[in-house]
């Protein structure tokens, strides 16, 4: 079996961010970026299906010369090889889908996992725009019942059940938990609960070193698609007017009543 | 004419709260575009909810009520959305940011060719609109440059809508055939509780991973009914299995936007904050006086909860 999973390259979570003075985008100095926390769990799952079922695990990455570390990063927990699709650009999208579509129609994978969002833009689209420019079925945020203390996740099994050509898939919606089968070639995005990730050994990271990952220029697989969201100014939200700490429960009974009249 | 689409979610023959807020957002961007409004509903009972969102100056509600359509698929509904875009003419698609909107109008984009916002905050355009990143802490203004824009909708951002004129109800004549789709539903287990939904509920009670275990969550859901609230939990504690997901507010789980939110024993770490610092007055106990839930806490309490919440109850009881 052959699962591709695309990471994308964002600022650290833990890291402050700041606006330029312009409003025309983050500040660079300083910062550091990691793999989506997202797509890390996708890469967690797809090594898990890849130790059932065999067969290999291939990273794709959209983005600058650096998005090698993070390539580097998912060979280093143990995928086998990396893709890495070269621009400087900004990608909406629509655009990373359709280049990640044409990288995909080459490797023809069994299987696509990805995070269901990154944790940059927040836009959480892309997985589901490449299920249908590929034309394949798709099962977003997916989970599994069990939580990420209990025995079946600490056995590093597989939460995606394989067979027959198909995936049964557990995901989360509004108000319940669903369970659906879909066809393969499928596409699937992660939810936070589907997996603990896993760190990358020493070893793993040294085998890293040497794995193989081919580079395309962005334009020579999507010729002159541009893209269709623009972002035209970023600002801070207005901060919330400063609180007060009480000192016991009754100060703190009195505010609400008498103060803020909520309860 | 750029004329206005919005997929209004039901259950049991009403439509959600969230949905109605989403026609607000609708009303307001017909305004900018000079379209018309009109509003989609898809699946079992669909006429009957219908009747309930008629009156908000909709120019037609579109019921899609085929068997084949009873079941929610990305696959199938976007078929369904496409076909009530193509009957109403319209250029904008949008509907309350949920599991299913995000599941499903992506794909709709694409097939569209239209451009999508996530998670709109605000309309500032008939095409620009402001919308939250990096969870929440950056606000961006983006342009989709696109003839058919599509939109989910923070439904936070957006009060109940104004009645206006009647619409007509039209059913449309859209199914779809199952063998074909590359998806198939095995199994639904709804999520079954008498306590209000914390996206709509006036108050909201959350516990953190100062709760301990399950049983300790107890004293959080002994509040949260005392005040007739919806229950929200910080990922730590949906993560450890303590409650299900479903109840994860932030970032990633529910946005919520009560006049009052109880934060018990939750750091505040921004993912959790996202989720919540719409709401009105926040109220925060944490043991840590460190803990950065205080910085967005209108009333905060360094306190044990095990020994607060007790005692917040008693004051209320009496």
């Amino acid at each position: 079996m052959k699962i591709l999973v695309t990471v994308k390259r964002v600022e650290d979570p833990e890291i402050k961010i700041k606006i330029k003075a312009d409003g025309s985008g983050l500040e660079s100095e300083q910062m550091k970026y990691v793999v989506n926390p997202f797509d890390e769990i996708a890469v967690e799952e797809a090594l898990r299906l890849r130790d059932t079922h065999e067969g290999e695990v291939v990273i794709l990455s959209l983005g600058v010369a650096d998005c090698a570390q993070q390539i580097r990063t998912a060979l280093a927990m143990g995928a086998d090889r990396g893709v890495h699709v070269l621009t400087d650009e900004t990608l909406d999208p629509t655009l990373a889908s359709l280049a990640m579509q044409k990288v995909i129609e080459d490797e023809s994978p069994d299987i696509v996992l990805m995070g269901k969002q990154a944790v940059d833009d927040d836009m959480g689209q892309t997985g589901v725009m490449l299920a249908e420019r590929l034309g394949w079925g798709q099962a977003s945020f997916a989970s599994k019942e069990a939580s990420l203390e209990s025995e079946e996740e600490k056995s590093k099994q597989t939460a995606l059940n394989v067979s027959d050509n198909k995936v049964t898939v557990v995901r989360e919606v509004d108000g319940g938990i669903e369970t659906l089968c879909l066809n393969l070639p499928a596409l699937i995005t992660t939810e936070l609960r589907l997996n603990i990730p896993r760190y990358a050994s020493l070893p793993g990271i040294m085998k890293a070193k040497k794995k193989e990952i081919k580079e395309f220029p962005l334009r020579d697989l999507i010729g002159d698609a541009q893209p269709l969201v623009e972002v035209l100014k970023m600002e801070k939200p207005a901060a919330r007017a400063a609180g007060m700490i009480v000192s016991d429960v009754p100060q703190l009974m009195e505010k609400l009543r008498n103060e803020a009249k909520v309860i | 004419m750029s004329n206005v689409l919005i997929l209004i979610e039901h259950a049991g023959g009403e439509p959600k709260k969230l949905s109605l807020n989403a026609i607000t957002f609708g009303q307001q961007l017909s305004a900018q575009s000079g379209g018309s409004l009109n509003l989609l509903l898809v699946g079992e009972n669909a006429g009957e909810a219908a009747q309930a969102v008629k009156g908000y100056g909709a120019e037609k509600v579109f019921v899609i009520d085929d068997p084949s359509m009873h079941n929610y698929l990305a696959e199938s509904y976007a078929t369904g959305l496409s076909a009530a875009a193509e009957a109403c003419g319209a250029t904008s698609i949008a509907g309350a940011s949920s599991s299913l909107s995000k599941d499903l109008f992506p794909r709709l984009a694409i097939r569209l060719n239209a451009a999508m916002a996530s998670d709109v905050l605000e309309v500032i355009g008939a095409k620009t609109f402001k919308r939250p990143m990096w969870a929440g802490d950056v606000l961006a203004t983006v342009e989709l440059k696109s003839e058919r824009q599509i939109c989910t909708v923070r439904t936070t951002e957006f009060d109940a809508p104004e009645a206006g004129s009647e619409a007509s109800i039209e059913t449309l004549p859209v199914n779809v055939d199952l063998d074909q789709l590359k998806t198939s539903l095995v199994d639904l287990k709804e999520i079954k509780s008498e306590r209000p939904d914390a996206t709509v509920a006036d108050v909201v009670v959350s516990g953190g991973r100062g709760v301990k275990s399950s049983d300790g969550f107890k004293v959080v859901e002994e509040l949260a009914d005392l005040l007739n609230a919806g229950l929200g939990a910080s990922r730590a504690v949906c993560d450890a299995g303590w409650v299900p997901n479903d109840l994860q507010i932030g970032q990633t789980g529910k946005i919520v936007a009560p006049d009052l939110y109880f934060a018990l024993g939750i750091s505040g770490a921004i993912q959790h904050v996202a989720g919540m610092k719409g709401s009105k007055v926040i109220v925060a106990i944490n043991k840590d006086p460190e803990a950065p839930i205080f910085q967005v806490a209108d009333y905060g309490l360094v306190a044990d909860l095990f020994d607060a919440v007790p005692q917040i109850i008693e004051s209320i009881k009496s």
